[in-house]
């Protein structure tokens, strides 16, 4: 297994010597297997039962660094890894195929929307730029009966559940606050207030098991939602009800201009433990490992097991969003070092090494990758403004007697102007 | 069926009505299963529905209210209890940001049928944040609305009615009234739910109250008719919407108005209904509209909450400098 040398963080030096091991904790330098809460993944036939500490969750040696499920080396190279090869072992070259077409459709989708930002046809625009493959992989792990909760940044995600990704553009472009049915894809409302919808996720999930199903939920985050008490308390309900929701984190190391440090003293996929379920951190620029631990952790999910956390690390390559300026507070080497293990190049390496491709594959998604833009364009600059009653519509399901009077005064209001307008003034 | 009991018992009944009726309906709280709730207002609910439908919660109130939504969202409706008013405010953000807009965001799309049982108000003798009357600070935001039963077949019907709502809705429950008795009839057809009621007519001043005002109120009447004055006493039982129609309509008869709360006076419910009723009534009014509740000051120490809660001689204060003018 490669581990990134950026994977793990160290414990700030200022802090004392004692806080600077933040890997062990009591420093006891001994560790229980098995322990209730850290079981990694469902071992397969025979090595079911051996005596062998599970390999997530579990508390790192001193300075040893977090563990990282990766599949794939940014070189593209196919990593083996006993317990998460066989949630992956099925993928075909198609899938394969599948899967990159994903990411680079979600980039280009992605890129259309910062263009139409800078353009003024947006806004504000959330770029996922970097995050496709923990947004695609995790994204592709679900059914059709689960069901998402995400942040504002989760367009690979709505991809992946068939929301047209227009859809997704209406509240950047400030013609409504969400606007699609989440019901329909099973792919909830864009949550802007940060780690709001971590209890949403969980509350559904306790829905879940009340109905005896055996659906399950996934509830996207980030690293600087980890600090936000909803998300703690959702993983307690989640733990405390045994609820099917799996929290999936994408630490993108930045938190608008805030690194992990301000955040957290232990790497975040370790919270779950002190809750009382796995946490694994996962590659989050690998979409195949990606895939295989989000289905690892669904599947538990769906047999009872109760809720997981993955820690999906990777990095967010562009600004927080369209107003923000990344320039003030990080370093751009900091971001090439990263551009090298870029989630879309790292599968197409290897695609291209694996035969699994072709020049015409390539030259095929580029063009739907070109109109996929096109679409999205021209979708964004016919949208047309709501009309101004819109405001007052919705407010309630049943009706309310102020919104009933306060819309007619506004009707007043802009019917005195009837006159005017009429004698073209 | 008419049967005399407490308002805490009218709730339970009602309750109890909705599980039965309805296997959406869940109960979510801290305390509200084995326990009772605090208040006993849940009393033997989760021994008769299961632990399932009769949820004790962690000690968090974001999560009873973000994990409610949740629930509504996959086609509950719970129905869920923060402890006492001062404990709502780390639910506060869920029930604005999340709760009152949920509707709207997904333009009609998803309904968000959860009622925030919260009792409220003074007069027990309780420690700090036990004692308060946020209900104007629920009463603001667009989404929600809030109701508060006065007596024990209001407790029963509201309860009933906020429950069908497909609209959140915060259920203020005046706790210091909870073992006030009254008659209850489970099979009358009730008015709408947010329809102001008449509690006592009369010719001279209106009085307006709710919740746990309404009562004092009436003591007023009474007493101010020993001094051969007639007031009339509206019970608004909802705040939002708030019937300003009654409201109008008892103060073009009477030309005086006098509103009383426990909550602070400033920018209170007493504030917008003075404004709305000034709009409405300019010319009926022989005076300015008065507002009887709290000080602009903490919740004081319970040796002194008399001293910051309407009383008797307060509202007949405000009552006579109405009539002055």
């Amino acid at each position: 297994m490669t581990v990134e040398s950026t994977a793990a963080r160290k414990a700030r030096r200022s802090a004392g010597s004692k806080t600077g091991d933040t890997g062990t904790p009591g420093g006891t330098g001994t560790e229980a297997a098995g322990t209730t809460g850290t079981a990694g993944p469902k071992r397969t036939s025979s090595t079911t039962g051996a005596k062998r500490a599970p390999r997530v969750a579990r508390a790192p040696r001193k300075d040893a660094e977090p563990q990282l499920v990766q599949l794939l080396t940014p070189e593209g190279e196919r990593v083996r890894n006993a317990e998460f090869d066989p949630y992956v072992a099925g993928v075909t070259p198609e899938e394969l195929r599948g899967l990159y077409r994903d990411m680079v459709l979600t980039r280009r989708f992605d890129a259309e929307a910062t263009a139409l930002q800078r353009q003024g046809e947006l806004g504000l625009w959330a770029s996922l730029l970097g995050q496709e493959a923990a947004q695609i992989g995790s994204g592709r792990a679900t059914r059709e009966d689960d069901y998402v909760f995400p942040t504002y940044r989760e367009h690979g995600v709505a991809w992946c559940r068939g929301v047209d990704p227009t859809n997704l553009l209406g509240m950047f472009r400030g013609v409504n606050n969400g606007g699609w049915d989440p019901n329909s894809n099973n792919f909830h409302l864009y949550t802007i207030v940060i780690g709001s919808q971590a209890l949403h996720a969980t509350g559904y999930a306790m829905g879940i098991t009340m109905d005896g199903a055996d659906s399950a939920v996934l509830a996207y985050f980030g690293d600087g939602a980890s600090s936000q008490g909803d998300v703690m308390e959702a993983f307690n309900y989640a733990a405390v009800y045994n609820a099917p929701v799996i929290f999936f984190c994408q630490n993108n190391q930045w938190a608008i201009s805030e690194s992990n440090e301000k955040q957290t003293r232990v790497p975040l996929y370790r919270r779950a433990e002190g809750f009382g379920f796995p946490g694994v951190r996962v590659d989050g620029n690998d979409v195949l490992a990606s895939l295989a631990v989000t289905r690892w952790a669904l599947e538990r999910a769906r047999r009872g097991e109760g809720p997981a956390l993955i820690e999906a690390f990777t990095y967010r390559m562009g600004a927080h969003t369209t107003s923000d300026d990344p320039s003030r507070y990080r370093h751009d080497d900091e971001r090439i070092a990263w551009e090298a293990k870029d989630p879309i190049l790292r599968l197409r390496r290897h695609l291209e090494a694996a035969h699994h491709t072709d020049e015409g594959f390539f030259a095929e998604l580029e063009a739907e990758s070109e109109a996929l833009g096109k679409r999205v364009r021209e979708v964004v600059r016919a949208m047309p403004d709501p009309d101004r009653f819109a405001l007052f519509e919705h407010a309630y399901a049943d009706g309310h007697a102020l919104v009933d009077e306060e819309r007619a005064q506004f009707a007043a209001y802009q019917a005195s102007f009837a006159d005017t307008e009429a004698e073209g003034v | 069926m008419a049967e005399k009991m407490a308002i805490a018992k009218a709730i339970n009944e009602s309750l109890r009505h909705a599980l039965e009726t309805d296997p959406k309906v869940l109960i979510m709280g801290e305390d509200v299963g084995k326990l009772g709730g605090v208040f006993r207002v849940t009393d033997g609910l989760q021994k008769d529905f299961g632990e399932s439908r009769v949820v004790d919660t962690p000690l968090a109130e974001s999560g009873i209210v973000g994990t409610a939504i949740g629930l509504a969202l996959r086609g509950y409706r719970p129905v869920v209890e923060i402890q006492f008013d001062g404990f709502v405010f780390p639910a506060y953000d869920q029930i604005v940001t999340q709760l009152a807009k949920m509707h709207a965001r997904a333009l009609g799309k998803v309904r968000m049928p959860v009622v925030v049982r919260i009792p409220y108000g003074g007069g027990i003798g309780a420690v700090e944040h036990h004692s308060e009357s946020p209900e104007a600070l629920f009463a603001h935001v667009a989404g929600l609305k809030v109701v508060t039963p006065s007596n024990p077949a209001d407790a029963y019907w509201m309860m009933q009615q906020a429950i069908q709502s497909d609209d959140p809705v915060i259920f203020f429950e005046p706790k210091r009234r909870y073992w006030d008795k009254g008659e209850v009839d489970t099979e009358a057809i009730p008015g709408p739910l947010h329809r102001a009621r008449v509690a006592r007519e009369g010719t001279d001043l209106t009085l307006v109250a709710y919740g746990p005002m309404v009562k004092l109120c009436l003591e007023a009447a009474d007493a101010a008719a020993e001094e051969g004055r007639s007031l009339e006493v509206v019970d608004l039982r909802s705040i939002s919407p708030l019937d300003f129609d009654t409201v109008q309509s008892s103060v073009e008869k009477t030309g005086r108005l006098v509103v009383v709360h426990e909550a602070p006076v400033f920018l209170g419910s007493g504030a917008e209904i003075a404004a709305r009723i000034t709009e409405r009534c300019f010319y009926h009014l022989e005076a300015p509209v008065l507002r009887v509740g709290g000080y602009h000051a903490p919740y004081p120490p319970a040796r002194l909450e008399e001293e910051y809660l309407p009383d008797l001689d307060r509202v007949l204060d405000a009552v006579d400098r109405s009539l002055a003018y």
